[in-house]
């Protein structure tokens, strides 16, 4: 008996250690760009356009620009994405094909995303002719993250019990209606889940958005989805490595932002999931 | 004229054969059993009167089903029209997550075009009452309906059935996940219910099938053995097989 409770405690704090070491790191990052990046916040270094080569003034066309990157990917990829996890887990029947399908899929979601940013450049700026651009770089993110959603949807869709299907069926709502009424609004805590993995890698990576819509300085605001923007995670690569002598806490107080602009994403992704959670009454 | 009548039905899952040559009759406004051991096809023979044997892959049938003298395995059966008018009851108890309520008006709203609060409200009122929860439920309407008993959650799925307005309702060993109290109670509602619709349950228990049935079927490996009044099944079975299983000598 006192040996096993002893493996117990054992296997307790080792458990618990691998835990903490997770945890450390992820919170010595949030708390150095917090206390660097802090002393950079102001209202003008958020709503200033950049100034003297980056060195001064804010950052409001890459707040600006990410914004409009995330939000143009999501756009797209969420709809498809759904469709297509709808399909793969209600439609499709159980073949070679399918199976194949899906294995595809959930390796593309392990592609570099400099791969993604290079096919965004040969197809978006240069085939369909959109140039760099906003339209450029948000289809690019889109499809980077459409393996994300597809697969983290299709696991939400297919993780819905098949009994509620069963009896859905048994009282006569036709296969749509079962999906829309019953197994659509189950899944949708896990569908949120994925979009918010989505927004949170699509927001951040600068691969895709470096040759297909990310400016390098560019000190204005977009007037259609055909121009060119700043980004947050490109200008943080900008101003610590390409431009001399630029602030540490100016670098810092980016990454806080970016940071900040994923979590607050998140936020309002898992308050809609709450919100969802809540309606279904377990 | 029988409420459903099978004819030389039969029915393949790939190459086995599920269900061999079927013919019966069951009347409506009587209450019919079907029993027979684990495997023998009962559950499929029920499955096969609001065609939910579909959602197989590699099912195969012939013969005829009728029901009100519809072959309801015409290739242009409408499966929507034929499940509402034949529903089911399942094995274990399965409420939507979704509020009390919204469990029995489901059908509704995915049926009807434009529904009014009030037409809805009497919905769920005569559902209920149809089960006996009424009183027991109507100040809870909006909570939500898995955090019922059991036995509830049984009755709460035959008023979500009911309000869909069926003639037949399919029973598929309902009170198998309930305690011999409950099982009593639910066998009570369905000789309340009997009257109004044809009712055809599938049951391991053959004291249910006794205290429960008008008529009874006994199945063996596909193939429907004996078919008639319960008394008669139970007191002076034709089949040797039949009369081995019900004396307990079978399996």
């Amino acid at each position: 008996m006192r040996n096993s409770y002893r493996a117990q405690n054992i296997a307790f704090f080792f458990l618990f250690l691998a835990t903490l070491l997770i945890v450390v790191p992820v919170g010595l990052i949030v708390v150095i760009i917090i206390q660097k990046g802090l002393p950079a916040i102001n209202w003008q270094f958020l709503s200033d356009i950049p100034r003297q080569g980056m060195r001064a003034g804010g950052i409001f066309p890459a707040i600006v620009g990410t914004v409009y990157l995330v939000s143009g990917a999501i756009i797209f990829a969420l709809p498809i994405g759904l469709l297509a996890a709808i399909y793969l887990s209600e439609y499709s029947k159980d073949n070679l094909l399918t199976r194949l399908i899906k294995l595809a899929i959930v390796n593309l979601a392990g592609v570099p995303s400099v791969v993604y940013g290079l096919f965004g450049l040969a197809l978006f700026v240069i085939f369909f002719r959109f140039g760099a651009s906003i339209i450029s770089g948000s289809l690019t993110l889109g499809i980077m993250i459409l393996p994300v959603i597809i697969t983290t949807s299709r696991e939400a869709l297919e993780s819905v019990p098949y009994s509620f299907r069963e009896v859905s069926l048994s009282l006569g709502a036709s296969k749509w209606q079962t999906i829309r009424h019953i197994v659509l609004p189950n899944a949708m805590p896990g569908i949120l889940t994925g979009t918010i993995l989505g927004l949170g890698r699509a927001a951040g990576e600068t691969a895709p958005i470096l040759f297909t819509a990310a400016a390098f300085y560019l000190p204005q605001l977009p007037n259609s989805v055909f121009d060119q923007v700043m980004a947050l995670p490109y200008h943080l690569y900008v101003i610590s490595t390409q431009v001399p002598n630029v602030e540490e806490k100016a670098r810092y107080g980016t990454a806080f932002i970016l940071l900040a602009l994923v979590l607050f994403m998140n936020l309002v992704a898992i308050i809609i999931r709450y919100k969802f959670r809540k309606k279904k009454k377990w | 004229m029988s409420k459903i009548i099978t004819k030389n039905l039969n029915l393949w899952y790939g190459a086995f054969p599920a269900l061999k040559k079927i013919n019966s009759k069951i009347e409506a406004s009587r209450i019919t059993a079907i029993i027979g051991p684990s495997g023998c096809g009962k559950s499929t023979l029920l499955r096969v009167f609001n065609r939910m044997n579909d959602l197989i892959e590699g099912v195969r049938m012939d013969g005829e089903v009728l029901i009100d003298e519809t072959n309801i395995l015409n290739l242009r059966m409408d499966l929507v029209v034929l499940r509402k008018k034949v529903g089911m009851v399942f094995q274990r108890p399965n409420p939507f997550p979704l509020s009390i309520y919204e469990n029995i008006v489901f059908g509704e709203r995915i049926h009807a075009v434009d529904i009014t609060r009030d037409k809805l409200d009497e919905i769920v009122e005569r559902s209920l009452k149809d089960v006996l929860l009424w009183d027991e439920l109507k100040d809870r309407l909006n909570e939500p309906a898995l955090r019922l008993s059991l036995e509830q959650k049984q009755r709460l799925c035959i008023a979500r059935l009911i309000a869909v307005r069926p003639d037949v309702l399919l029973m598929d060993e309902p009170c198998s996940t309930l305690d011999p109290q409950s099982t009593a109670r639910i066998e009570e509602l369905m000789r309340e219910l009997k009257a109004r619709y044809t009712i055809i349950i599938v049951t391991h228990n053959m004291q249910q099938a006794a205290r429960v049935s008008d008529d009874t079927g006994f199945m063996l490996l596909g193939e429907l053995i004996e078919f008639g009044k319960t008394e008669d099944i139970f007191t002076k079975p034709k089949d040797k097989r039949t009369e081995d299983y019900i004396t307990g000598r079978y399996g």
